[in-house]
C-alpha cells in the first residue's frame, strides 16, 4: 500500500508543555482521514506541523515518501483549508483560485482555463467575477477548496472548516465534502472536535487526547469497539458505571457497581476478579420493558425522570429505583412506548454482549 | 414623541449650523471673493483675475507651489515606507504581551507640541548641535557641518512630525488582518514578496489612504518645520501666504494663494479617494 | 514573517534592529531636549558642563529660569485659558453635532456631515486666514453700517479661541459619535417608557453613557488647542500663546530656557496622554 502521508513519532513541545506526544500514523492514498479530539488536544498543532507552520521537536513527517524536514510551507505539496477559510477579501473568486498558480509561474494563458475547470468541478460555474463577500457560507467553502485543489496537493489539510457554518448547512456540507472527496480522489486529512463530522465523512478516524492518539480505526469500530474509556465517552453517548469484578466465568464477568447493581458483562480484555472497572453502555443498548423470556439480560427497575423528545433521537432520562444516578435510554418512536410518562416505573434491561468494560489503571 | 423630537432637534441643530456656517462656509466664501478683488492703478478695489495672473506670472510663486506639492507627496510616501514595517511589527510580529506598550510608545511623542519636537531636531542637527559635537569628539568629522537649513533636513522633519498619522491607521487596519490570510498565502506557494504586495498592502489600502490623506494635508499646510529647519532656499507655500498676509499686507493676493492651496489639497485628496475607491466618511472612521 | 510562523534569525534580528532605530529616531530629539534643560551652560548644546536647575529657578539677569520668565509664564497662562475655552465650546457643540448626526434624520444631513468633516482636510493655515478675513469683513461691516466697534472681531484672544474651535470641534464630534453609535437605544426607550421626557433622558441616560468619550475628547481638545500653531499664527493679537511665543524666541536664537519649558511640556503632556490612554483602555474593557 502506498502512503500519501506518513508521520513517525512526531513530538512538539512548547517550553514545558507537550502539545503533541510521539504520534505516528499513515494515510493511505485517496483516503478521507480525520483526527477527532477535544479543543486543546494538539490536533491543530499536528496539522500545522504537516503544513509546515510549526517545526516538530522530534520525529519525521513524510509526504509521498519525501522527508519534509527543512521544507518551508510554500514549497510543500500539501494545501490547507483554514478554519475561517482565509479567502483573500481584496480579490475576486477567480483571483483567489489563481493565486497559487500565479505564484508557481504557470503561463498566463493556462491559468484562466484551469480556474474555470476547477470552478465547474466544485459546482460554481460562472462565479469567477464574484467578490468574496457576495458568496454564501457554502460557496465560500467550495472556493477555498477549489483554491487548494487546483494546485494538485498530495494531501488536503482541513482545519475544522465547517465550524463557522450553521447547523443545517453543516449537515449538508458534510455530505458534499464526502462526495467531492470521493469524486476527485485526493487524500483528505480533516481535523475536528465534532464527532458526527468525523464519523460521517471519514474512512479512518484517529481519536486524539492530550497530545496522543487513543485509537485509529474505522468509524464503526470506534463506535462499537472503543479501545479506551476516553474513546467510549468521547465518541457517541454512553452511560457509565464504575464497579468491582466479583467473579469471572469464561468471558463473562460479574460486576457490582458503586450503586449496588449486579451486572453480567461479556469482556474480551483480560480482567481479573476484584479489579475495579469502568463499564460503558450505549443508550440504544438499553431495552425498555424487555421480554421476560429473554435470557442473558441484565434487568433493573427505574423511575422515569423526564422525556427528551427529539424525533428519531428521542431519549428517556431515568433514575434507578432509590438512586439519583441519571441514565439515558433511547426511546424509539415506533408508537410502542407512547404511554410512558414522567414518574412511571419501568424495567429496563441490556444484553450481556452490549456493555464495554475497561480495567481501571 | 414627535413633539419632543422637534425642540431637541433644533437645540442640536442651531450650534452646529452656527459653527459650520460662521466659521467654515462663510469664511471660505469670503476667501474666494477676496481673491478676485485687487487694487487697480488708482488704488480702487475692483473685481478681476489679477491675483491669479500674478501667481502664474511670477515663477517664484508657482515654483514654490509645485515644489510644496511634490515634496508633500514625497513626505507622504516616505512616512508610508517607514511606517508600514513599524505597524506590521507591532501588530503581527512582536509577541502580544508587548503590543500595548509599543503602541503607547509610538504614540507618545506626538502628544508633545510640534514646536518642541522641531526644536529637538534643531539642537541635534545644527552646527553647534549635539550630533556635530559627538562626531567631532569621535574624530569622524574634522570641523562642524551645518546639517540644518536644507531640503533633506526639512523632509526628515516633516516625516517626523506627521509619522503618527500614518502609523495609527496602519496599526488599526493591520490589526484586523487575520494571521490566517498570510498563512494561507504561504500555504498556496506565496513568498514574502508576493505576500507583501498581494496580501498585506491590498488589505491595508483603506488605512494607507486615510493615513496618506492626513499626512499629505498636514504636510502641505505645515508652516513651522519648513520655516525653522528648511532654511532660505526651501521656501514652502504656506510661507508665501504668511508673507502676503503679515509682511506685505496684501490680503487679496494672500487669499488667492490660500484658495489655490485649498484647491490643491482637495484635488489630491479627491484623486486619492477616487483611485483607491474609498470615500471620505469611511476613511475618517 | 508573523508570530504564528517560524521565522529565520536574520529576518527577526534585522526587523528588531529596524524597530530599535525607529524608536531612537522617535525619541532622540525629545530626550536631548530634556537633558539639555539641566546643562549648566548658556547654550542648549554639548559639552556637558554639569547639572543645574538654574534654567528653572534662577533669577539672575544673565540667566532667567522659566519660573521667573514673565513673558513665557504669561503665554503659558494665555494658552491654558485658550485651551480651556476651546475645550468647553468644542465639547458642547461637538456633543450636539454627535446627537444631530447619530440620532436625527433631516434633509441635507449628508451635506452637513460633509461640511462637518471639511476641517479635517482644510490646512490649518487656510482656516486661519479665512477666519481672519471674515472677521475683518464683518468688523468693517459693523463699523460702516452701525458705527459699532466689535473687539471680538479683531485678532486677539477670542478670535484664536474661535479659530481653534472651528476644527477641534470636528475631532470631538467624531469621538463622541463613535461612542454614541454603540449606545443601546432601548435604554432611552425604557426611560421614556418610565415617564422621562427627552431632555431628562439625555441628561440622565445618554450623557452618562457618553461620559468617557466626552472626558477623553476633552483631553484631546485641550492638547490640540495648547499646541496649535498654524491657525493661531494668523489670529493672534498681543496676547501670544505659548507655541507662538516660543516660535518668536526660536527665530531670534535659543537659550536653555526653551529646553526647560519643553521639559515641562513633555512631562505634563505625557502624563495627560497616559491618563487619557489609561481611561480609554478601561472604557474599552467595560
Amino acid at each position: 500500500m502506498e502512503y500519501d502521508l506518513s508521520v513517525k513519532n512526531v513530538t512538539k513541545k512548547f517550553g514545558e508543555f507537550t502539545a503533541v506526544d510521539s504520534v505516528s500514523f499513515d494515510i493511505v492514498n485517496g483516503h478521507f482521514f480525520s483526527i477527532l479530539g477535544p479543543s486543546g488536544c494538539g490536533k491543530t498543532t499536528l496539522l500545522r506541523m504537516i503544513a509546515g507552520f510549526e517545526h516538530p521537536s522530534d520525529g519525521t513527517i513524510e509526504i509521498r515518501g519525501q522527508d519534509m524536514k527543512g521544507i518551508v510551507p510554500n514549497k510543500r505539496p500539501v494545501n490547507m483549508i483554514f478554519q475561517h477559510l482565509a479567502l483573500f477579501p481584496m480579490m475576486n473568486v477567480a483571483e483567489n483560485i489563481a493565486f497559487g498558480l500565479r505564484r508557481r509561474g504557470t503561463p498566463k494563458n493556462e491559468v484562466m482555463p484551469q480556474v474555470l475547470t476547477m470552478l465547474k468541478r466544485v459546482g460554481l460555474p460562472g462565479f469567477e467575477q464574484k467578490r468574496i463577500d457576495q458568496l454564501s457560507g457554502g460557496q465560500k467553502q467550495r472556493v477555498a477548496i477549489a483554491r487548494s485543489l487546483i494546485l494538485g496537493p498530495a494531501v488536503l489539510l482541513l482545519d475544522e472548516p465547517l465550524g463557522a457554518l450553521d447547523l443545517k448547512l453543516r449537515e449538508h456540507m458534510k455530505v458534499e465534502l464526502k462526495k467531492l472527496q470521493a469524486e476527485i480522489g485526493t487524500t483528505f486529512m480533516y481535523i475536528t472536535h465534532d464527532q458526527s463530522e468525523a464519523l460521517v465523512m471519514s474512512d479512518y478516524v484517529a481519536v486524539m487526547n492530550q497530545g496522543r492518539f487513543e485509537q485509529v480505526d474505522t468509524p464503526s469500530n470506534l463506535y462499537n469497539q472503543p479501545k479506551t474509556p476516553f474513546v467510549a465517552q468521547f465518541v457517541g453517548e454512553n452511560n457509565a458505571w464504575s464497579g468491582v469484578v466479583e467473579k469471572r466465568e469464561g468471558n463473562i464477568v460479574e460486576i457490582t457497581t458503586s450503586e449496588d447493581h449486579q451486572f453480567r458483562v461479556e469482556v474480551s480484555e483480560d480482567i481479573n476478579p476484584s479489579s475495579t472497572v469502568d463499564l460503558f453502555l450505549r443508550p440504544e443498548a438499553l431495552l425498555i420493558e424487555p421480554d421476560p423470556s429473554l435470557t442473558d439480560i441484565n434487568r433493573f427497575d427505574v423511575v422515569v425522570n423526564s422525556i427528551l423528545f427529539d424525533g428519531a433521537s428521542s431519549r428517556l432520562l431515568v433514575n434507578p429505583l432509590n438512586s439519583d444516578k441519571e441514565i439515558i435510554v433511547a426511546l424509539p418512536q415506533n408508537k410502542q412506548y407512547d404511554h410512558i410518562k414522567p414518574k412511571d416505573k419501568l424495567v429496563v434491561g441490556w444484553s450481556e454482549k452490549a456493555g464495554i468494560c475497561f480495567a481501571k489503571r | 414623541m414627535k413633539k419632543y423630537r422637534n425642540w431637541g432637534f433644533f437645540i442640536f441643530l442651531l450650534p452646529v449650523l452656527l459653527w459650520l456656517f460662521l466659521l467654515i462656509v462663510l469664511p471660505h466664501i469670503d476667501l474666494l471673493i477676496m481673491s478676485f478683488r485687487f487694487e487697480d492703478d488708482y488704488g480702487e478695489l475692483t473685481w478681476g483675475m489679477a491675483n491669479y495672473k500674478e501667481f502664474f506670472g511670477e515663477p517664484i510663486y508657482w515654483l514654490t507651489f509645485v515644489r510644496t506639492a511634490i515634496y508633500s507627496l514625497v513626505v507622504t510616501f516616505l512616512t508610508f515606507v517607514i511606517g508600514l514595517p513599524v505597524a506590521f511589527f507591532i501588530t503581527k510580529v512582536v509577541s502580544v504581551k508587548y503590543k500595548g506598550a509599543l503602541t503607547l510608545l509610538v504614540l507618545l511623542p506626538f502628544w508633545v507640541s510640534e514646536l518642541v519636537r522641531v526644536y529637538g531636531w534643531m539642537i541635534l542637527l545644527r552646527e553647534s548641535g549635539v550630533v556635530n559635537h559627538l562626531l567631532l569628539k569621535t574624530g569622524l568629522l574634522a570641523k562642524p557641518v551645518e546639517m540644518l537649513y536644507n531640503d533633506a533636513a526639512m523632509i526628515m522633519g516633516l516625516v517626523y512630525t506627521t509619522m503618527l498619522f500614518m502609523i495609527v491607521p496602519l496599526i488599526s487596519v493591520l490589526d484586523s488582518l487575520e494571521d490566517e490570510l498570510i498563512e494561507a498565502a504561504f500555504d498556496l506557494g506565496g513568498n514574502a514578496r508576493s505576500v507583501l504586495f498581494r496580501i498585506i498592502i491590498p488589505y491595508a489600502t483603506p488605512g494607507i489612504v486615510s493615513g496618506s490623506i492626513v499626512v499629505f494635508m498636514l504636510t502641505l499646510g505645515n508652516y513651522l518645520t519648513p520655516n525653522l529647519i528648511g532654511g532660505k532656499n526651501s521656501l514652502w507655500f504656506t510661507e508665501q501666504i504668511y508673507n502676503q498676509f503679515i509682511a506685505s499686507f496684501n490680503w487679496n493676493q494672500g487669499s488667492a494663494f490660500g484658495f489655490l492651496l485649498l484647491i490643491l489639497s482637495s484635488l489630491i485628496i479627491w484623486l486619492g479617494l477616487k483611485v483607491s475607491k474609498q470615500n471620505l466618511a469611511k476613511v475618517v472612521q | 514573517m508573523i508570530r504564528s510562523l517560524p521565522q529565520s534569525k536574520t529576518y527577526s534580528r534585522g526587523f528588531r534592529l529596524y524597530i530599535l532605530l525607529y524608536f531612537v529616531f522617535l525619541f532622540a530629539p525629545l530626550l536631548i531636549t530634556c537633558i539639555l534643560a539641566f546643562n549648566d551652560s548658556q547654550f542648549p548644546s554639548l559639552p556637558w558642563k554639569g547639572f543645574t536647575l538654574e534654567w528653572f529657578t534662577s533669577d539672575r539677569p544673565d540667566r532667567v529660569g522659566i519660573f521667573h520668565d514673565q513673558s513665557n509664564l504669561d503665554s503659558i497662562w494665555v494658552s491654558i485659558q485658550t485651551a480651556f475655552f476651546v475645550s468647553i465650546i468644542s465639547l458642547v457643540v461637538g456633543t450636539c453635532a454627535a446627537f444631530l448626526f447619530e440620532q436625527e434624520n433631516f434633509k441635507f444631513k449628508q451635506l452637513l456631515y460633509f461640511l462637518m468633516l471639511a476641517p479635517l482636510v482644510i490646512p490649518g493655515v487656510i482656516l486661519g486666514i479665512s477666519i481672519l478675513m471674515f472677521a475683518n469683513s464683518l468688523g468693517t461691516l459693523f463699523e460702516m453700517q452701525m458705527d459699532l466697534d466689535v473687539p471680538l472681531l479683531r485678532p486677539g484672544f477670542w478670535l484664536v479661541v474661535l479659530g481653534q474651535f472651528s476644527f477641534i470641534c470636528t475631532f470631538v464630534t467624531l469621538v463622541v459619535s463613535a461612542r454614541l453609535k454603540k449606545f443601546d437605544h432601548t435604554l432611552e426607550e425604557a426611560a421614556l417608557n418610565l415617564g422621562a421626557n427627552r431632555f431628562e433622558v439625555i441628561w440622565h441616560i445618554t450623557l452618562k453613557f457618553l461620559r468617557p468619550a466626552i472626558l477623553g475628547s476633552a483631553a484631546v481638545a485641550f492638547l490640540m488647542s495648547f499646541e496649535n500653531f498654524n491657525t493661531t499664527l494668523f489670529l493672534v493679537g498681543s496676547e501670544t500663546t505659548l507655541p507662538i511665543n516660543l516660535y518668536l524666541q526660536l527665530r531670534d536664537g535659543s537659550t536653555p530656557v526653551i529646553n526647560s519649558i519643553s521639559f515641562l511640556l513633555i512631562v505634563s503632556t505625557s502624563l495627560l496622554a497616559l491618563t487619557n490612554l489609561y481611561f480609554s483602555s478601561k472604557q474599552q474593557e467595560d
